[in-house]
């Protein structure tokens, strides 16, 4: 619905200015956060062992990500493998 | 058990101690066994807005050093026997908060009561960190304005990194979202940030909005926390916010403006 965006002629509303500045304070914020619990370290760790029980796989072929949607917590888990198996 | 609850925000100003005051009040009205302690060393109020000022005589430090019980440091709220109140200290340093020393005063408190209040300093120093360490539940207390919502999210940044529950891996403090001096008419108007903007940006559970209210200046004028004037609409919506917290299904209100009449349409601003 962006480009109904361009049909409005009255200015922005300083809400809408202030929101959008918040979103990209806060996503900056949270780059630097020890994204997910304290465990998560050690959980990427031991997946990784598990891991290379089967596949030979270099450090950081295990890739954990935590995010926040609506009150949701989703922990993102991503294995990449070697190309040549 | 005790269920320990910080209310925070790290902002100052934007209505820690006027939610903890109304909170603590709310649970003891519906005769939960409640206990609201002031984190805020060197810079106590708690004791000014649940109007008992003159009734402290030893305070949290006091304690956490033994140089008084529990028994005695705790004052007994004069309207509700099921409250009380545990002042912070006006003269101590902030080193004088210690992990061990406030985790053996909770332990305590959590074998007589239902409810443990944290009433945060502003800041995220040493006072924020202790009073949201133990917590199971936090109320984040924010203002519909930029600053109030950043720093909001730099709490919930410590939150689930720097409390024991996340450092134990045992799980994760539950956030309420509290927002509070919300002008609906100004958001109408494109002024202020709405409450779904204020709820996308932090993603977190909503659990009330308070609307600006000249009421809560008068009852903090009169020592008495807003909640127990049910007439006025900060009270009521710190009523609903005790009613959802405690699991019942209440519908937010204080969130459109008042329509006005022909007459202010006309003349209003």
């Amino acid at each position: 619905m962006d480009w109904l965006k361009f049909l409005r002629s009255e200015p922005k509303s300083t809400a809408s200015v202030a929101k959008e500045r918040l979103k990209v304070v806060v996503a900056h914020q949270r780059e630097g956060r020890a994204n997910g619990p304290l465990y998560l370290p050690r959980l990427r760790e031991e997946i990784l062992a598990v891991v290379r029980r089967y596949v030979q796989v270099p450090d950081n072929a295990v890739n954990i990500n935590v995010q926040r949607e609506a009150g949701l917590e989703v922990l993102e888990m991503n294995i990449t493998l070697p190309d040549a198996s | 058990m005790a269920k320990i609850v910080v209310v925070t925000s790290g902002k100052g100003g934007v209505g820690k101690t006027t939610t903890s005051a109304s909170f603590a009040t709310g649970l003891a009205m519906r005769g939960h066994k409640t206990v609201v302690i002031d984190f805020d060393v060197g810079l106590r109020n708690l004791d000014l807005i649940m109007g008992c000022e003159r009734r402290v005589v030893f305070d949290f430090v006091n304690v956490i050093q033994g140089e008084a019980t529990l028994r005695q440091a705790l004052i007994k709220d004069k309207q509700n026997e099921n409250l009380f109140i545990l002042a912070a200290s006006q003269t101590r340093d902030k080193d004088a908060l210690t992990v061990e020393g406030v985790e053996r005063v909770l332990g305590d408190l959590a074998k007589d009561f239902d409810y443990i209040i944290c009433d945060s300093p502003a800041g995220i120093e040493r006072g924020a960190h202790l009073a949201m360490y133990f917590a199971d539940e936090a109320l984040i207390v924010t203002n519909p304005e930029v600053s109030s919502v950043r720093d909001s999210d730099r709490v919930l940044g410590l939150l689930s990194s720097k409390t024991r529950l996340a450092e134990s891996g045992a799980g994760r403090v539950k956030e309420h979202l509290v927002l509070t001096r919300y002008n609906p008419a100004r958001v109408a108007k494109g002024e202020m940030l709405a409450v779904e903007d204020v709820k996308e940006i932090l993603a977190i559970p909503l659990l009330g909005v308070v609307p600006e209210s000249t009421t809560v200046l008068t009852s903090s004028n009169a020592g008495s926390p807003v909640i127990a004037n049910p007439e006025s609409d900060a009270g009521k919506a710190y009523e609903d916010i005790i009613a959802r917290f405690l699991g019942e299904e209440r519908e937010h209100r204080f969130m459109t403006a008042e329509k006005k009449g022909l007459f202010g349409r006309l003349f209003g601003n």
